[in-house]
């Protein structure tokens, strides 16, 4: 009897614990390995979310500890300020100072990721373009041709008629040393930032924020917020918004550029993703992090014969890539190499005990992870030599431009290798859905008129006309204070459903897909009739994927090329448009965040906001900047509010355009079409 | 429903090009790749290809990179689930399925040379040819122009068959009243709307506006390539630079296209296809529909409308309007009509032309005088005649009004011609004393009566002119005396008159007038007409502008005060080419109005004539546009036009019109009109009085007599000893090229 009841109670702290488990996600998957993590008594970042509660002042903004005085913690009264804020540290840093300079470190941190990222492919290109690596070709010559002139390389040579085409290998060389040199530029202009609509380009260089040059704006950052430093609020903002348009208007622009150009621009192709897209009986390989330099090696190498090869010598039925986080985004959009899952599913993934190789570059990485594989046979490789871990098990392989596929190689035995080492137990949910991604702004403008009539013109009739309300980008990570992907979803739903476009990238366009948002059956189900006849009409799902976080500029250039068809304006503040990241975490997100609002863009984030304990700092970001900007922040955790505030803020946008009411069709006679500019 | 679009028309477009690749190898196996092909008399090649792709296909072997082409456009057909999305595949599919028609269309010329009928503009009913084919340069010129000044204002191409004939007649000649083209191709199960109209006794042919291209669904092609040259001849837009020729297509050819009867995966792909120009489908079938706006203008394929809307609904789809006045007479009326004849066996009433005397005078009158409406019939109407009658005819016009002038007279008068044409079952020809009208036995039945001519003169004077005049009163004569009394006043008017203008100069006269029409077309062109540089196109002389400038004085034809002299020799004036710089938008800032070797006049494309020196024989040649033959220059009136077209000035060559050849001063800076070595035989036939009397006011009236023609050749090589033979006074003149 004892036996049994003990067998009972064992029973009834099981489903206990998985009752505590339902509402950490919305996704069944999830769901699944979060209880079979239970089971297997591994610890994850769900746990731990239980067991730690975040610091309420640091995550308002208000904790400092810049210096060793400190940390000078700042809590905003429960009732609020009445009166003069007296909040102090020691030195006398107001809460506004405070909740500043920790935003632009933010910022410094994100832009830092980003630039540092796209520095690497930069420098990749440059040794391709130096003949220095034969790992690396150059895929997207059309795009190269594109971009050259905004770097002011020439395309041609010689004069009059003995003009002819430049040789590529010459275009590439000199745009890969005036991209890399957009780095260490110390004045002047980021080059690639002059592509923003011209009265935006005009409104940086009147506010003083056009970046000069992209390290320089972060090592300003960490300068002015030194102790001791900068102490205004706006001016420590006026800091963090030219470094933040350096990073989305350069180094993540370029990042994302220069990736094309090597490894293809993504055009629309169809993959799945959940974990459900894990073989049992394969050798599952996942590519974990953010850059494509690794992950493109890994699936070149694993397509390799040899390689195939050597995993049917080992029982497996070949190689099984899948990806996670943004990398999992950059090897979808070019390459339909399916995805595993978003950043929170990270340790879960492992956790199926199917995974022979956990293969991780930069970023979002969990240091946990490491010992979750430790509890499997699943081999953690990193290979950065800027991305180490502490832990024991964790292999590090690494990864150089000049012998890239060599370690790429290496690795992918490595993982096959280990194929034999997998224990009994293997748990993969069955969960996947289908999904279409890979809308660059070249794809975007080609499906909307094919190879001859391209243009975002189409998009902009259909915004005009109503049928399309308007834009929203929907962005950013996922964050173990809210339900997994459940904000995310919710505010994509409201805003398809009140026909509203959405751009997505990162971890929001995975859990888009997780959710079957990025099939083009979804606007049926979900859209408003206006938007699911345009998405009948070309095909599209109504949430398009647009890539990873760096692919944020892809979303700049998207709303530039809106803005260039004509009809909505004549800058990016006056589109109805709205941005978002319902469930952002990370540095890079508010550094993404600040340069979507200097774009134009209202920016509403959700989960919590570094501002909240700085009143009048807050204020400043969510009013102020509208004046300065056109754009501006905003908070909301609510994801039904969150997407109507953006939905407002549509609305205001239409009216302003005068588009908010139903239109004439006009009827041309001839007078009419004489009238016409000279086409 | 677009997916279903999508499927077909990507289906659609892999049977054309298949089939297309398939024509081009067995013409090949047969004829070799050397075999020329290509459509008659035109400089644009395969025009569609040409102009979108910058590739003169001139042979099967040149056909074989576009084919290519075609196949690698065809995208992947569309997956049933989760698809990737399809409307650029799409357009690109459609596209293809264009290129491969006109490469079909241009082997089947070669297959069955008599299938079509080349340079004709009414089809051969009788001898049971239906089909035309494409049309070529010369008819793509003269209908063009009606593009251009709007009389014309788009097209239907309407493909497969209505349910009968009747149905078929009514959708189309409620396209002719509003004043369309109607482009016919393709077939419903054998049947097509050309066939059901000739049955139903609907006249077709390029002068009723009712073109039979093609029986099948690749003839459809021969619209788009209609619709592309006028892009290249007008729009000035390079070939291959497909971007810009699609966007002049969209925002300037108000074309689109109405489906009779079921829809096929082909027609679907043409549909597709023609989407790229923005040019939507209009369906009277329960085909799947594509309403949201932006390839095209608005809706891009709306179907099932009831045959009794789909003219009005096509024509708002395309967002066009069409302004079509009501006349109270018991006829159709509207240019489409202009063309139409009344042929021998139909004939009820003739008036004029060589059986009796018909004269038209227009004049002024006292406000007093007149009564404005009132229509006199003097003598016998067609109450009071017999079929097969002739009765003499005169139409006296009285207009009175502040703003009438003298000059205007003519202007008027000229509009009589096609006012009294454009009613459906009447014919008009020639002007002045020598009128000529037809009516048919259709008209009759429908109840005309001569008084409608002067119901017609009225309503219609007073649309166009009404800015000009108050009132307008139409006197019709059929007693031989008064016909008889007005002849002789009339000669005496038109003597006056055309003394009147030859006395005026361009050094008497301080305002020139500008001429803008074109710009619908040629958004660079701008004419500057003068008393002695009537507009290039043989439209528009300097007192027509005057006038048109009084009726509208914000429309194309706008003063120039001419300014300072410049250049007295080659006509040049700084009140012009500040004029032209603007009206330009800035892209030509001066021009000569008497030269043809330094900076001479642009042109839009829509000349009359086109000069181009000769280097050898030291002079100047001259062809107009009926004109399809090679020329001693070395280049076809299509060529030349092709070359100069656009709002371009291109030295050694100009535009004008036949009647500019004999003014006083055609060229005078490069010499004059003695510089004039070789025309068309027809053209110089046809100004030959002018030309003996220009010659004799300059010393030489033998001069018509050394003025070559095709009869004496067509290279310089050819014609140059027979000018010496002539004595042609050019070779005596300085070096024209200097």
């Amino acid at each position: 009897m004892a036996e049994e009841e003990k067998k009972e109670v064992e029973k009834k702290e099981v489903e206990k614990k998985k009752k505590k488990a339902a509402p950490k996600s919305i996704d069944p998957a999830t769901l699944k390995m979060i209880a079979r993590a239970e089971e297997l008594e591994i610890e994850t970042i769900f746990d731990r979310a239980e067991k730690m509660k975040p610091c309420p002042i640091g995550s308002g903004g208000t904790c400092c500890k810049n210096c060793s005085m400190g940390p000078c913690r700042l809590p905003l009264p429960r009732a609020g300020i009445e009166g003069e804020d007296e909040r102090k540290g020691l030195c006398g840093a107001t809460a506004n100072t405070i909740a500043a300079r920790n935003f632009i470190r933010m910022i410094a941190g994100g832009a830092a990721a980003h630039s540092d990222h796209g520095r690497g492919v930069a420098e990749t290109f440059l040794a391709v373009a130096k003949k220095e690596t034969e790992d690396y070709v150059i895929k997207d010559t059309k795009k190269l041709l594109e971009i050259a002139p905004d770097f002011g390389v020439a395309l041609t040579e010689g004069k009059g008629e003995k003009e002819k085409p430049r040789k590529i290998d010459d275009i590439a060389l000199e745009v890969a040393e005036k991209a890399l040199a957009q780095w260490g530029q110390q004045e002047g202009e980021v080059l690639t930032a002059r592509r923003a609509p011209e009265k935006r380009v005009e409104l940086w260089r009147e506010q003083g924020v056009f970046p000069r040059g992209i390290d320089r704006e972060i090592v300003e950052i960490m300068h002015r917020t030194h102790m001791g430093v900068d102490q205004d609020y706006k001016n420590l903002m006026f800091q963090g918004t030219r470094a933040a348009i350096a990073d989305g208007w350069g180094g993540s622009m370029i990042a994302t550029d220069l990736q094309d150009i090597l490894f293809g621009t993504p055009y629309p192709l169809k993959s799945q993703a959940n974990l459900g897209v894990l073989k049992e009986d394969m050798v599952n390989i996942i590519i974990h992090g953010h850059e494509p330099l690794l992950s493109e090696m890994i699936v070149v190498a694993s397509e390799l014969p040899e390689m195939q090869e050597l995993a049917k010598k080992v029982g497996a039925n070949g190689i099984q890539l899948s990806g996670i986080c943004c990398t999992a985004n950059e090897i979808v959009q070019r390459h339909g190499v399916p995805i595993a899952g978003t950043f929170l599913m990270q340790e879960l993934a492992i956790i199926t005990g199917a995974v022979e190789a956990m293969v991780v570059d930069v970023q979002c990485i969990f240091e946990n992870v490491a010992n979750v594989a430790a509890c499997f046979h699943t081999k953690l490789i990193t290979t950065m030599p800027i991305a180490k871990m502490e832990e024991k098990n964790v292999i590090h392989m690494e990864f150089h431009e000049k012998d890239a596929m060599k370690t790429a190689k290496k690795i992918v035995k490595t993982a096959i290798e280990n194929f034999p080492k997998r224990k009994a137990d293997i748990m993969i949910p069955d969960e996947k859905s289908d999904l279409i991604c890979g809308f660059s702004y070249e794809a975007i403008n080609y499906h909307l008129g094919g190879a001859f009539r391209g243009s975002y013109v189409p998009l902009n009739q259909n915004i005009i006309n109503g049928r399309i309300r308007g834009i929203g980008g929907v962005v950013g990570c996922n964050n173990a204070r809210t339900v997994h992907n459940n904000d995310h979803i919710a505010v994509i739903k409201e805003l398809i459903k009140n026909d509203v476009i959405v751009l997505t990238t990162g971890c929001n366009a995975i859990a888009a897909g997780m959710a079957g948002l990025l099939t083009p059956e979804s606007a049926k189900v979900f859209c408003g009739p206006g938007l699911a006849e345009v998405c009948e009409t070309v095909g599209i799902p109504p949430v398009l994927h647009m890539g990873s976080c760096v692919d944020n500029s892809r979303i700049l250039m998207a709303a530039t090329e809106v803005v260039k068809a004509g009809g909505l304006g004549d800058d990016i503040s006056e589109l109805p448009a709205a941005g978002s990241a319902p469930e952002w975490m990370s540095e890079k997100a508010i550094s993404i965040g600040q340069y979507f609002v200097a774009s134009g863009v209202y920016t509403v984030f959700g989960v919590t906001f570094p501002a909240t304990g700085a009143p009048v700092f807050q204020e400043y970001l969510f009013r102020e900047f509208e004046e300065m900007y056109g754009g501006m922040w905003d908070f909301e955790a609510d994801p039904i509010k969150h997407a109507q505030k953006m939905i407002a803020h549509i609305d205001k946008k239409r009216a302003a355009l005068g588009i908010d009411k139903a239109r004439e069709r006009v009827l041309f006679d001839m007078a009419a079409r004489r009238e016409l500019e000279a086409a | 429903m677009s997916k279903l679009v999508a499927f077909a028309a990507i289906q659609g477009g892999y049977n054309i090009v298949s089939k297309a690749e398939g024509k081009l190898k067995r013409a090949i196996d047969k004829y070799g790749p050397k075999q020329e092909i290509g459509f008659p008399n035109t400089a644009y090649y395969l025009p569609v290809i040409y102009s979108l792709m910058g590739e003169k296909v001139e042979t099967l072997a040149d056909a074989e990179p576009v084919m290519k082409r075609c196949r690698a456009l065809l995208p992947p057909h569309v997956k049933k689930d989760c698809h990737t999305p399809y409307l650029g595949p799409l357009l690109d599919a459609g596209i293809a399925a264009i290129f491969a028609e006109e490469i079909s269309e241009a082997i089947k010329y070669v297959e069955e040379p008599d299938f079509y009928q080349p340079s004709v503009e009414d089809p051969d009913i009788e001898n049971g040819k239906i089909w035309l084919g494409a049309a070529d340069d010369a008819i793509m010129r003269k209908r063009g122009v009606e593009f251009v000044d709007g009389t014309a204002p788009g097209f239907a191409a309407i493909v497969g068959a209505a349910p009968n004939p009747e149905i078929a007649k009514d959708i189309v000649e409620e396209y002719q009243k509003k004043n369309l083209y109607i482009f016919l191709a393709a077939n419903q199960n054998g049947t097509t709307v050309a066939e059901q109209l000739i049955e139903a006794g609907v006249q077709i042919g390029w002068g009723t506006r009712i073109v039979p291209f093609g029986p099948d669904i690749s003839a459809a092609v021969f619209a788009v390539g209609f619709a592309n040259r006028a892009g290249l001849s007008f729009g000035g837009i390079e070939p291959g630079d497909y971007k810009r020729m699609l966007a002049y297509q969209k925002d300037r050819i108000f074309a689109f296209i109405n489906a009779l009867g079921d829809v096929n995966a082909e027609w679907a792909a043409n549909a597709a296809g023609a989407i790229n120009w923005g040019f939507p489908t209009i369906a009277d079938t329960d085909i799947p529909e594509v309403l949201p706006w932006g390839v095209c203008t608005y809706e891009h394929v709306v179907a099932e409308v009831p045959h009794d809307q789909i003219v009005a609904r096509s024509i708002e789809v395309r967002g066009l309007k069409v302004t079509v006045t009501d006349i109270d007479i018991p006829l159709t009326y509207g240019p489409a009509f202009e063309g139409e004849r009344v042929r021998k066996d139909d004939l009820y009433l003739e008036m004029g032309g060589g059986k009796s005397q018909m004269t038209e005078l227009l004049r002024i009158a006292d406000m007093g005088a007149i009564e404005d409406g009132k229509v006199i019939v003097k003598g016998p109407d067609v109450k009071d005649i017999k079929k097969g009658d002739t009765l003499p005819l005169g139409v006296f016009v009285q207009v009175a009004g502040r703003e009438m002038e003298e000059d205007f007279e003519p202007i008027l008068e000229r509009q009589i011609h096609h006012l009294i044409n454009y009613a459906q079952g009447i014919m008009h020809i020639g002007q002045r004393d020598i009128a000529w009208v037809r009516v048919g036995d259709g008209a009759i039945e429908r109840g005309f009566s001569l008084k409608d001519i002067g119901t017609i003169l009225h309503a219609k004077l007073h649309q166009d002119f009404g800015r000009i005049f108050d009132k307008l009163q139409v006197t019709l004569m059929t007693k031989q005396k008064d016909v008889d009394e007005l002849t002789k006043t009339a000669k005496e008017v038109y003597s006056a008159r055309d003394d009147r203008i030859e006395g005026m100069t361009d050094e008497t006269t301080d305002t020139y007038y500008s001429c803008t029409l074109c710009q619908s077309f040629a958004p660079t062109h701008v004419c500057a007409i003068s008393p002695e540089r009537t507009g290039l196109c043989g439209a528009y002389n300097w007192m027509d502008c005057k006038a048109s400038y009084e009726i509208n004085p914000t429309g194309p034809n706008q003063p120039i005060p001419k300014g300072e002299v410049l250049d007295e020799k080659f006509g040049q004036f700084k009140g012009v080419n500040e004029f032209i710089f603007k009206a330009s938008r800035g892209k030509i800032d001066h021009y000569n109005f008497y030269s043809i070797v330094n900076d001479p006049m642009t042109t839009c494309g829509c000349c009359e004539c086109i000069a181009a020196i000769l280097p050898s024989c030291n002079g100047v040649m001259t062809v107009d546009r009926d004109y399809i033959e090679m020329t001693p220059c070395g280049m076809k009136f299509s060529t030349l036009a092709g070359t100069i077209g656009g709002g371009l000035s291109s030295p050694g060559f100009v535009g004008h019109s036949k009647y500019n050849v004999c003014q006083r001063k055609f060229i005078v800076g490069d010499g004059g009109f003695f510089r004039m070595v070789w025309m068309p035989k027809h053209l110089k036939e046809e100004i030959k009085e002018r030309i003996i009397a220009r010659s004799t006011e300059l010393g030489d009236p033998d001069f018509y007599d050394r003025i070559a023609d095709e009869t004496v050749g067509t290279t310089e090589e050819e014609i140059l000893p027979w000018l010496q033979d002539k004595k042609h006074p050019a070779l005596e003149m300085e070096s024209m090229l200097g």
